[in-house]
């Protein structure tokens, strides 16, 4: 038992460091900066996807034909734990180069993989995912936008939603119902389009938070052509599933404040039993024992997945749990943090509320990340049932023709 | 990064299972439950069974008696342990006795006990407590004069059927830790909630006894004992929880209720989900004890309170979570499930309850963050 690299992945690791140093700033502790620059934002974002494509530190694990470097997972988990430790501008490619181009390179043809695969390698063009729908979310199958065949096209009408980045983006993968007259799982196509097809309409979500992170995507009368499908008409789903397998070891993370932080305010709030300081209360220290405890119980979890996966084995369902534990881990730091800041806790104001505010922005971000990406209650059915084995719920949509079954409002 | 066991440590742990489950039936941890008065609070076929595999010295120096091999295969077998509910003193003699004699016994008194504790001749208990409430060293009234021992401890596992016990006793101003062979003390079995484990209440008159270390060193060295049998424990809790979980999965998918499966329920499967969560999350935490443990790291106080904290919730959550998956089942005698809730409470307190732990591991983490 150790925590060493290989002698590989040593040389990698060293590789990948000198790349970041040289064209990345290190993490500067401070918060990102509001998106008011976010052109700005994207044209970093662009020149350093394209050094990245460059030195060969894109598409790590894709095969050399699609332009990538043919290494095993564990690779790529090495660059994104030395990219993490720098202010390194990839999200906007998470997506299309960890979901999208991955289904293009399993799905598409020839031809249109030659066109589309390198350009997003090389952060030229921006992908984002179709998938959720206003009633469509958890369920994501019992979508209800709609393509109708006409000639060689189809013609697209209907809404998704939570669709990230798809105000930026060129491309998009999209997954509609192209007969309702079959079971809901039955009836789903795939395809690709571009996002400045006439007939798309991006419109962001204003969230709960404040922020816009988000958009809503509507399709009036789009028409693309039948060479745009992904895999055959009726197998939408099981194309989704491929997309959706890649996103398994990118969901994760910790973001926002951890216990660390929560302990740095501790150390200078007054405690509630008007003794000494918070760090100095009992009922909070037993508290931060056990996000201490859930911390590094995610951060060892992913230790054993990378194992594994230095082992060439390929890490299961198991790793939903991550998710869970760091969402819900997020939302109740926040909340001791603010409820210990007392009537001051309320102020979420940066140049007054301790820390720049930064438990009191992510105490209203903290529930989005238990929804996005899969719910917790989702996430537990994956495990419940991919894991521990246990039967799925009795289902009413079984032997039902997608038309016919209940909605709702 | 190699954060897991070995191929050899991973088949030592699947040897183990096959071991404890043919020598150790649930049959045999329900006679030591069902025991008449006055009969060994062991199982003394499993303990000899043992003691020829040569678990009981695995990390004993092989000039001494052991095995020589590490902590590392030390944690698979005590995994396996406490999946198996397994009815010997293993924990007393192994991970506290054995490792108060490593930390802190002089060479001759290594010579003298640890190869009897090889080969399973000896058996050793931890004596610590003498009252509800987490000890304080300022609290210990048992007191040793350099050459002998009085005061009484309760509860002691394992403290009937004992050798030789290790004592945290008063002597002068601070304390010691001593070792004492218990042969003619007076000891009275005390009724547990675990009755598969047996507990004394021991009275020590004058008992001839032995310093561990220096005198003065008694808490610290205790502290360090602990530290070490908290790892240990944590595997045994994660195999107890792994138990429960794979026992409550069974059942939910062989139970029926309103026609069908109850682990078609989301409300079961949530239950059992969070079940699985806890024993990941102490699995994980008591993986990097193991190592902390394996290479006497720095970071094994953090380390052990750590996998103790995570270890001790994940075996309460799965302990009784899974009676209430069997429902009114559950709750009868016949029924596996209470001989996990008894063992996990156990597990829970022996070497300290939760909240002792939480504070430890804050101190530490201060001490980690001030450094």
């Amino acid at each position: 038992m150790d925590f060493n690299d290989t002698p590989e992945e040593a040389a990698f690791r060293a590789e990948a460091r000198k790349f970041l140093e040289a064209n990345c700033a290190p993490k500067s502790g401070q918060r990102q900066q509001p998106e008011s620059s976010e052109s700005d934002y994207l044209k970093k974002a662009k020149a350093y996807q394209k050094k990245k494509a460059e030195a060969g530190f894109a598409g790590i694990t894709w095969r050399k034909e699609h332009g990538g470097r043919g290494l095993a997972p564990i690779f790529n988990v090495i660059f994104g734990q030395e990219e993490s430790k720098f202010d390194a501008p990839s999200g906007p490619f998470a997506i299309g180069l960890g979901m999208c181009i991955p289904t293009m390179i399993a799905f598409a043809s020839e031809e249109q993989k030659k066109r589309y695969v390198g350009p997003a390698l090389k952060g030229e063009e921006i992908w984002c995912q179709l998938f959720s729908e206003p009633s469509a979310g958890s369920d994501v199958a019992g979508l209800k936008t709609r393509a109708v065949r006409d000639g060689d096209d189809w013609v697209i009408n209907g809404q998704k939603v939570w669709t990230s980045g798809a105000h930026y983006s060129d491309y998009g993968i999209l997954l509609v119902r192209t007969n309702p007259d079959v079971e809901k799982h039955k009836g789903l196509t795939m395809f690709f389009l571009s996002m400045k097809t006439p007939g798309v309409e991006v419109r962001p979500i204003h969230q709960m938070s404040g922020g816009s992170n988000f958009n809503e995507v509507y399709f009036t009368d789009v028409r693309i052509p039948d060479a745009q499908r992904l895999g055959e008409v009726g197998q939408g789903w099981q194309v989704a599933l491929v997309t959706l397998m890649n996103e398994r070891l990118a969901v994760g993370g910790s973001p926002g404040p951890d216990y660390a932080e929560i302990m740095e305010l501790a150390r200078r709030t007054p405690s509630p039993t008007g003794k000494g300081t918070l760090l100095q209360d009992q009922a909070f220290r037993a508290a931060l024992a056990e996000w201490f405890v859930s911390a590094e119980g995610y951060k060892l979890g992913r230790f054993r997945t990378m194992t594994a996966l230095s082992k060439g084995q390929t890490p299961g369902p198991e790793s939903s749990i991550g998710k869970i534990l760091n969402a819900n881990r997020l939302q109740d730091i926040t909340n001791a943090a603010i409820e210990a800041e007392d009537h001051f806790g309320i102020i979420s104001d940066e140049s007054l509320a301790p820390m720049e505010a930064v438990f009191q922005q992510s105490y209203m971000w903290a529930p989005g990340l238990r929804i996005a990406g899969g719910t917790d209650e989702i996430l537990k059915n994956i495990i419940a049932e991919r894991v521990l084995g246990l039967p799925q719920d009795v289902r009413v949509d079984k032997g039902v023709a997608y038309k016919d079954l209940p909605t709702g409002r | 990064m190699n954060f897991d066991f070995s191929d050899d440590q991973k088949s030592l742990k699947d040897q183990a299972r096959k071991v404890l489950a043919d020598k150790s039936s649930i049959k045999a941890v329900r006679a030591v439950l069902d025991r008449k008065p006055g009969a060994p609070s062991y199982d003394q076929d499993l303990w000899k069974a043992v003691a020829e595999l040569g678990w009981l010295g695995i990390a004993i120096p092989e000039e001494y008696g052991g095995v020589g091999l590490g902590r590392l295969e030390l944690c698979v077998l005590a995994e396996e342990l406490g999946r198996a509910v397994a009815p010997i003193p293993f924990a007393s003699t192994v991970y506290f006795a054995t490792e108060a004699l490593l930390l802190a016994g002089s060479d001759a008194q290594k010579q003298k006990w640890l190869p009897k504790i090889a080969s399973g001749e000896a058996i050793g208990c931890f004596a610590l407590s003498e009252g509800p409430g987490a000890p304080k060293p300022d609290a210990i009234t048992t007191t040793f004069d350099g050459s002998a021992l009085s005061g009484a401890k309760i509860p002691v596992a394992d403290g009937d059927i004992a050798h030789f016990a290790i004592v945290l006793a008063k002597e002068g101003a601070g304390t010691s830790l001593v070792i004492a062979e218990l042969d003619g003390v007076k000891r009275s079995e005390v009724k547990t909630l675990d009755p598969t484990r047996g507990h004394a209440k021991i009275e020590f008159a004058k008992t001839k006894a032995e310093r561990l270390g220096k005198a003065g060193e008694g808490w610290d060295l205790a502290d360090a004992v602990l530290d070490r049998a908290a790892v240990l424990l944590a595997f045994e809790q994660v195999g107890g929880a792994q138990a429960c979980l794979d026992m409550a999965v069974d059942y939910a998918k062989n139970r029926y209720a309103f026609s069908r499966q109850i682990g078609s329920f989301q409300a079961i499967k949530h239950k059992l989900a969070d079940m699985y969560v806890a024993a990941e999350v102490a699995r994980s935490n008591a993986y990097y004890g193991a190592w902390a443990l394996s290479t006497e790291a720095p970071e094994l106080p953090l380390a052990a309170a750590a996998a103790r904290v995570a270890a001790t919730e994940a075996y309460h959550l799965a302990s009784k979570e899974n009676i209430q998956t069997h429902g009114g089942m559950g709750f009868t005698w016949e029924v596996d499930c209470h001989l996990f809730y008894r063992r996990a409470k156990l597990l829970a307190v022996q070497a300290g309850g939760p909240g002792v732990w939480k504070e430890k591991l804050v101190r530490r983490l201060e001490l980690k963050n001030a450094a």
